[in-house]
């Protein structure tokens, strides 16, 4: 299932709704990539609150996107993890070091917001 | 997997019972029916003799011997045990508070069953052959008795005790909210796997529930720490910082500093403060708190 992208502002928000196979986690990264370039984004939000797995490869994958959407110059946030998903990914040793986090899609907006990114176009 | 069909043969004890059996109870329960006063008594008096449920009264003894007994008459009667199961819940539920001991719920369930035989040897003693199919009637439903009672009493035991262990976990790993967005948890006593486990998800739960930015995590109260939990502790505080909580962790013991270096935990990651003051301190700087003494924002006077 393609993970809809919506552009607000400076912001790309990435609301994914349900469990992905690892194309579309391939894709979903592609096209965050691509698009911040296009709408010279400055800060990118995935939200995983529908998510009540995070495998490895998903892991891993949110961390690339963190890390390339830097290189290209917008901030990252993943927003939503549920409690039990974060315990046991810090349990299985899948960890999101390096990529900042919040607790939902307000909260990433916020930090996004304090983050040094310019103040959002409204409107 | 293949569902087995539900009890596709009934156990023995709930096949309807034959004519004859069902003539001979319909016999035996006229008899204890009729022999009530003078059974109860019988029952209650040995009740007191054999010391058993000394919490209680002998008035209170007695009434609860004529419920058991009218119970245990009707289950007889009717060869259906839900009135009696009911009744032997509901009396464990009054009882257990007071101290009852299984030993002696088994007692006297066995003490009236030995009550009732001995009633039956006494009014058929004359006619052996009698007296057997009486009693080949009588003996499973007795058994089946005792067994619904002694099981809903312990069963009540358990559902208690399972109670009360949760009361004691909840009240063990209070998650306090002490400003907007800010939670502390306060940690007293030893920390085992399980706990420790059970303190997370608590943790984990409030952060989301409270929107919580800054949580701190108070271990004056842990006299000692392992490495298992040490590492549990760190993974505590990376959920956390995944849900979006920073975690600041507070008064680390002497020892308990010792032990972590010495083992070699890693907590590059944890930021910790001495004590709890200077850890709401640095969490209200982390949410943009200032405090400041009233006397010096108004001017006196």
């Amino acid at each position: 299932m393609e993970v809809p992208i919506l552009k607000q502002g400076l912001y790309l928000i990435a609301s994914i709704q349900s469990a992905l196979t690892d194309a579309d986690l391939l894709q979903l990264r592609e096209a965050l990539i691509e698009r911040v370039g296009r709408f010279r984004s400055r800060g990118v939000i995935v939200d995983v609150t529908a998510l009540d797995v995070m495998d490895s490869f998903a892991v891993r994958t949110l961390r690339d996107i963190a890390h390339m959407a830097r290189l290209r110059g917008a901030e990252t946030v993943i927003v939503g993890i549920q409690p039990d998903v974060a315990f046991a990914m810090v349990q299985l040793g899948l960890s999101l070091k390096g990529v900042a986090t919040a607790l939902d899609l307000e909260e990433g907006l916020a930090f996004l917001d304090r983050g040094g990114a310019p103040k959002r176009v409204r409107g | 997997m293949v569902r087995k069909p539900s009890n596709p043969e009934a156990p023995p004890e709930t096949q309807p019972h034959s004519e004859a059996t069902a003539a001979l109870l319909r016999e035996l329960v006229a008899l204890l029916r009729q022999n009530r006063t003078q059974l109860r008594e019988e029952w209650a008096r040995r009740i007191t003799h054999a010391q058993l449920l000394t919490a209680m009264s002998e008035q209170e003894i007695f009434a609860e011997a004529t419920s058991v007994y009218d119970n245990y008459v009707e289950a007889l009667e009717t060869g259906t045990f839900e009135a009696l199961q009911a009744y032997a819940r509901n009396l464990s539920e009054r009882i257990i508070p007071r101290g009852v001991e299984t030993h002696e719920v088994v007692g006297i369930v066995l003490l009236l069953r030995d009550v009732l035989a001995r009633s039956l040897f006494a009014k058929y003693h004359e006619d052996f052959e009698k007296l057997n199919r009486i009693l080949d009637a009588y003996e499973p439903a007795a058994n089946r008795i005792a067994n619904t009672v002694a099981v809903g009493f312990v069963q009540e035991r358990e559902r208690i005790i399972r109670q009360q262990q949760e009361a004691i976990r909840e009240l063990s790993t209070p998650v306090l909210q002490v400003r907007e967005r800010l939670l502390i948890l306060p940690i007293i006593g030893v920390i085992d796997p399980q706990r420790a486990r059970q303190l997370t998800e608590q943790l984990l739960q409030a952060i989301r529930t409270n929107r919580a930015k800054v949580v701190v995590i108070d271990i004056t109260g842990v006299a000692a720490m392992d490495a298992n939990v040490a590492n549990h502790l760190v993974q505590t505080v990376e959920a956390a910082r995944l849900l979006g909580a920073t975690v600041i962790v507070t008064g680390l013991s002497p020892e308990i500093a010792q032990t972590l270096v010495t083992i070699g935990v890693d907590l590059s990651e944890m930021s910790t403060v001495g004590d709890l003051q200077g850890g709401i301190e640095e969490a209200e700087r982390l949410l943009g708190y200032k405090v400041v003494l009233l006397a010096e924002v108004v001017p006196k006077g």
